[in-house]
């Protein structure tokens, strides 16, 4: 009978169509609009991924997310270096200043300072030079957000001078790191450069970035920091969260894009249902002829399952094929760097479309379910 | 004894609504068909002839009485039992076809073995080859929709007869065909399914089609007031 279940599905081209369509819809618009979501989420904290080399990180014990930063003192690093299982402590400025090209284009950016002697926090992913060229005088590296800028439709290349605060600085690194959330360049120097670049205040200090000993889990240094120092200290991965979650819970974002995505869900169920229950009441008098004849409810319900679930199927890899499409065709645009179809969003969002499936069936089963067979010899 | 009767009916009562709403529409019918007889039950329009078929088929409970089937007493029967049992032992013609609207003419005739669970090749060849002892050997792969009526109701016909069913039941199968149609359909009928381990219940308004008939129940008002015997 699953035979007779597809041939009766694919009959009416135009509602197996419609049907295909509003499944391949849904699935776009919820998959799209989720991974664009967990992309921007995943951009509030960018400078925390793009630092590997540290495990933890230390900062003033009301900070909320990373980009609200409340200065610590020097002294506050030295207590942090001399907590049981810190291996290495080093401090970080992150701030913003204008960046300034010799043309008088200018733009704010992130300024990421990081430790004269060791560069930790530098980027790892350089598209050209080295990030040990940092040591030299006055030297930065921009991420290709920032060349693209201030040098667009050149080829990449090292040596320029940007103006930052009075101070003339020169490229010499052009590296590729994580889309921050504004999409502002990002500028790495040396602290004691950045210190420079810009305006003064009493302290600087914006985050103390901490190495455990081996054998002691981030975790446990954490927690030692901030009993013995009374600052906060998270591990990468909670400060990451953490900052995921002040936009979560600060900003329109996931409403916006929750109402999208619950539209989508609706939207899918919706029109599928109806098409699908328009589909079984003109195919009535046929279920009710397969009844008749001695076709068992479970037999149909398993029909109408089985089509719901072929059209479900086939609406599903059309949908997700198109985000995934989007995707690929965006990947190398820089502004839109870091938007990707995650697994875990196709997972979930087939699991919406399960859904969707078996709510837009639940009523056409219902209605065949109740169907008496006699129905066929009425004229 | 060996049971002469395909069908048998005992006083069958059948109420439809509840409380002060409630129809009586089968006030104790006493029926019977023969085995090897094409039975006709006439009668004018909301007598009672759709509902006692439909009790008949096992489509319907009854209200009260006592109604056996090929032997089997449908009116202690569960619904289950009662679907496996029409699965196994009822071929149907409906006045209006009913046929699937995407399959073809074989494929149509083979659904009640797909019900049965053969596989799919099996059942439409056997299909085919029925199809074609009734005339249809170069439209098996028609859809309903390019095929006349005359067509329609002979590859309902192939439907009602292709799982070797003991009984058929058939409601108005020439209303919708033209006289010349409505005789040939009914010779293909006589011919395919009346046989001695076989009976034919055809409810009908059309008195065109009354010489075919083994016997004619007159029903009016929810019963059966007397019964005509034919030869044919």
């Amino acid at each position: 009978m699953n035979f007779v279940a597809f041939q009766m599905l694919t009959g009416d081209k135009a509602k197996y169509f419609g049907l295909i369509f509003a499944i391949a819809f849904s699935t776009f618009l919820m998959s799209h609009q989720v991974s664009i979501f967990t992309g921007l989420m995943n951009r509030t904290q960018s400078q925390i991924l793009d630092i590997k080399d540290a495990d933890v990180w230390v900062m003033d014990r009301y900070t909320q997310y990373l980009d609200e930063v409340k200065s610590l003192t020097d002294q506050d690093l030295y207590r942090v270096r001399g907590v049981n299982g810190v291996q290495w402590a080093v401090p970080l400025f992150k701030g913003s200043t204008r960046a300034k090209a010799r043309d008088g284009v200018f733009r704010a950016v992130i300024l990421l300072g990081v430790d004269d002697a060791s560069l930790t926090g530098v980027p790892r992913k350089m598209l050209l030079g080295t990030y040990n060229s940092l040591r030299e005088p006055d030297a930065v590296i921009i991420d290709q957000v920032a060349f693209e800028f201030y040098f667009p439709n050149q080829a990449m290349r090292l040596g320029d001078t940007l103006e930052m605060n009075d101070h003339r600085v020169r490229v010499v690194g052009i590296c590729d790191s994580a889309a921050p959330f504004q999409n502002f360049p990002v500028v790495y120097t040396r602290y004691s450069n950045a210190l420079g670049y810009v305006g003064r205040e009493r302290n600087l200090l914006s985050y103390v970035l901490v190495k455990p000993l081996p054998g002691v889990t981030g975790e446990e240094v954490a927690t030692r920091i901030k009993a013995a120092t009374g600052l906060e200290a998270l591990t990468y991965e909670q400060f990451g969260w953490r900052t995921i979650w002040y936009y979560i819970g600060h900003t329109g974002i996931p409403i916006n894009f929750g109402i999208t995505v619950f539209i989508a869900l609706i939207v899918g169920t919706v029109v599928a249902g109806q098409t699908f229950y328009i589909f079984t009441i003109e195919n009535l008098k046929q279920f009710g002829a397969l009844k008749a004849i001695g076709v068992t409810n479970w037999r149909i319900t398993g029909m109408i399952l089985l089509q719901a679930f072929v059209v479900g199927a086939i609406g599903y890899s059309i949908g997700i094929a198109m985000t995934a499409a989007f995707f690929e065709t965006t990947k190398n645009v820089l502004d839109l760097r870091g938007f990707v179809l995650l697994g875990e969003i196709a997972g979930g969002t087939a699991v919406a479309v399960f859904l969707i499936v078996i709510l837009a069936s639940l009523l056409s089963i219902r209605r065949v379910l109740v169907l008496e067979p006699a129905v066929v010899f009425r004229g | 004894m060996e049971n002469t009767q395909a069908v048998l009916c005992a006083n069958v009562l059948k109420e439809f609504g509840q409380g002060e709403n409630k129809t009586p529409v089968l006030r104790g019918v006493d029926y019977g068909v023969p085995f090897g007889e094409m039975n006709l039950l006439v009668g004018p329009s909301g007598c009672g002839k759709t509902t006692l078929l439909s009790v008949i088929a096992g489509l319907l409970d009854t209200s009260g009485g006592k109604i056996e089937v090929l032997g089997r007493d449908l009116s202690q029967s569960g619904e289950g039992e009662r679907v496996k049992f029409r699965r196994k032992n009822l071929g149907f013609v409906f006045q209006q076809y009913n046929l699937l609207p995407s399959l073809t003419a074989a494929e149509n005739a083979a659904v009640p073995l797909l019900a049965a669970g053969m596989k799919r090749k099996e059942a439409v060849d056997r299909a085919k080859s029925l199809l074609s002892t009734l005339g249809l050997e170069k439209r098996l792969n028609a859809r309903p929709n390019e095929l006349s009526g005359g067509q329609q109701q002979r590859v309902a016909l192939a439907r009602a007869l292709v799982h070797d069913p003991r009984l058929i039941v058939c409601d108005e199968p020439t209303s919708a065909l033209d006289e010349k149609t409505g005789h040939a359909v009914m010779e293909l009928l006589m011919k395919a399914a009346v046989r001695p381990d076989r009976a034919i219940v055809v409810v009908t308004h059309d008195s065109r089609v009354f010489d075919f008939a083994d016997r004619i129940s007159h029903m009016n008002d929810g019963v059966i007031t007397h019964v005509e015997v034919k030869r044919r």
